[in-house]
């Protein structure tokens, strides 16, 4: 591990900045919502020391038995396409990320959250709350099965539609990658018309929140797959792999 | 090689993935000594925010960490998570219960003031916001922290939670007059 002298007896990983581009400015103004909420002074450089390279670290108490299976979590499955959502956590190039915790939630096959605040009208299924929780293997790998989520409409605009998506929650090990992000699936006709998706101005980066599809990994007769790797910032040393099972 | 993944919203559903049943806890019910740190979230027209998250991440007591990054090795304290999350509710109002954490080691001869890291999401934040939390009691430990020390003067107060009857009061401001000191980490 790469490491720069704090002290000491202090030697702490960096974790590398991104590329401008890479996420999200924090105004966007296509996303309305941004103008109210978005910070306008910029933001002050926080060094990395010990808060920020360290981090809650979770364990497997934190997911119930049937968490990484929303089809199974009523008494009856859930209407809607059965797909598994797999892939792995990943740091800098590719380096696994073992034992960490995913959460994620979704809309239901209308496109209906079961929320408060969701009140268009498209049927609640009651087999179907839309959360799910998990940790990745030693390997960095973890592995969803649930419905496809379904666009919905929103206010943002006239006519405007999210396309669909699974939100994705993940801690890493560090304070430094904490990191929220949506998943879409390939070839949605709504991408051109989202500001949210549209949100991340590089096209390359943009790419990296749309998942594959996985006809190795579909379940015959069963469900189809999706492949989603999701790749947290890395420390200064992470290793440049040429991996040929990164995508 | 593959860069990062981009940051997205939370959107307005949050709770159904993120809310615990515990999540307000990072220092257990009981825990002595533990209080409630506060506050409420503001938009950029002082209006409440009812759909955000407050995350925070802090040091024990001592100034520990239970984290194997910790160089001087991992130290944990019983009924203490270090980790709390609250959502906002229709106030825009959070709490996370949680002990003062310890000053901290920041180089040869520096030091950093009891601090909080905090993580704010909400629908309308297209990537979360990072601040940190200090503490209007720990005065002289302020004045020469070197984060503090990096802030314009005149912006520092909005960094620096001020004691109240559950224990500490700390408002966020996205945006507006007194917008909050957010930093890039």
């Amino acid at each position: 591990m790469s490491i720069h002298k704090v002290e000491n007896q202090l030697l702490l990983p960096t974790y590398r900045q991104d590329p401008p581009g890479t996420h999200p400015a924090h105004l966007y103004e296509d996303y309305r919502s941004t103008v109210g909420r978005a910070p306008r002074i910029a933001p002050v450089d926080l060094p990395q020391r010990l808060t920020e390279v360290t981090g809650p670290i979770f364990g497997s108490d934190r997911v119930g038995e049937l968490d990484h299976d929303l089809t199974r979590q009523h008494h009856s499955e859930p209407i809607g396409q059965r797909i598994i959502v797999h892939g792995r956590v990943l740091e800098g190039a590719n380096k696994p990320v073992p034992n960490t915790l995913i959460e994620i939630w979704q809309a239901n096959a209308g496109g209906r959250y079961l929320h408060h605040a969701d009140s268009w009208p498209a049927p609640l299924d009651p087999n179907f709350t839309g959360l799910g929780r998990t940790m990745t293997d030693k390997n960095g790998n973890y592995r969803f099965l649930t419905i496809k989520p379904g666009a919905y409409p929103w206010g943002n605009h006239e006519n405007a539609w999210r396309p669909a998506h699974i939100h994705f929650s993940l801690f890493g090990r560090a304070f430094t990658q904490r990191l929220v992000t949506q998943m879409y699936f390939p070839d949605d006709p709504l991408f051109a018309f989202d500001p949210i998706f549209n949100s991340v101005r590089d096209p390359k980066a943009r790419d990296r929140l749309v998942s594959r599809f996985d006809l190795a990994n579909t379940e015959p007769s069963w469900a189809l797959a999706f492949e989603f790797d999701i790749h947290l910032r890395g420390t200064d040393s992470t290793p440049f792999e040429d991996d040929k099972d990164d995508h | 090689m593959s860069g990062s993944t981009p940051s997205q919203t939370v959107g307005p559903y949050l709770h159904i993935g993120l809310e615990w049943e515990d999540g307000a806890y990072a220092a257990e019910p009981e825990t002595p000594g533990a209080f409630w740190l506060h506050g409420r979230l503001f938009d950029a027209a002082a209006e409440p925010v009812p759909d955000g998250m407050i995350e925070t991440w802090q040091a024990d007591p001592v100034g520990r960490f239970d984290h194997p990054d910790d160089p001087r090795g991992m130290r944990e304290t019983p009924g203490f998570r270090g980790f709390g999350r609250c959502s906002t509710d229709t106030k825009g109002e959070w709490a996370i219960h949680t002990l003062k954490p310890g000053s901290l080691p920041a180089g040869d001869t520096e030091t950093e003031a009891p601090h909080l890291d905090v993580s704010v999401f909400a629908r309308g934040l297209l990537n979360r916001l990072v601040t940190r939390i200090y503490f209007a009691d720990e005065e002289a430990a302020n004045a020469a922290d070197p984060v503090l020390k990096s802030v314009d003067a005149d912006r520092r107060h909005t960094l620096i939670a001020k004691a109240s009857e559950r224990g500490f009061v700390f408002d966020i401001h996205l945006q507006g007059e007194d917008e909050t000191v957010f930093f890039d980490v």
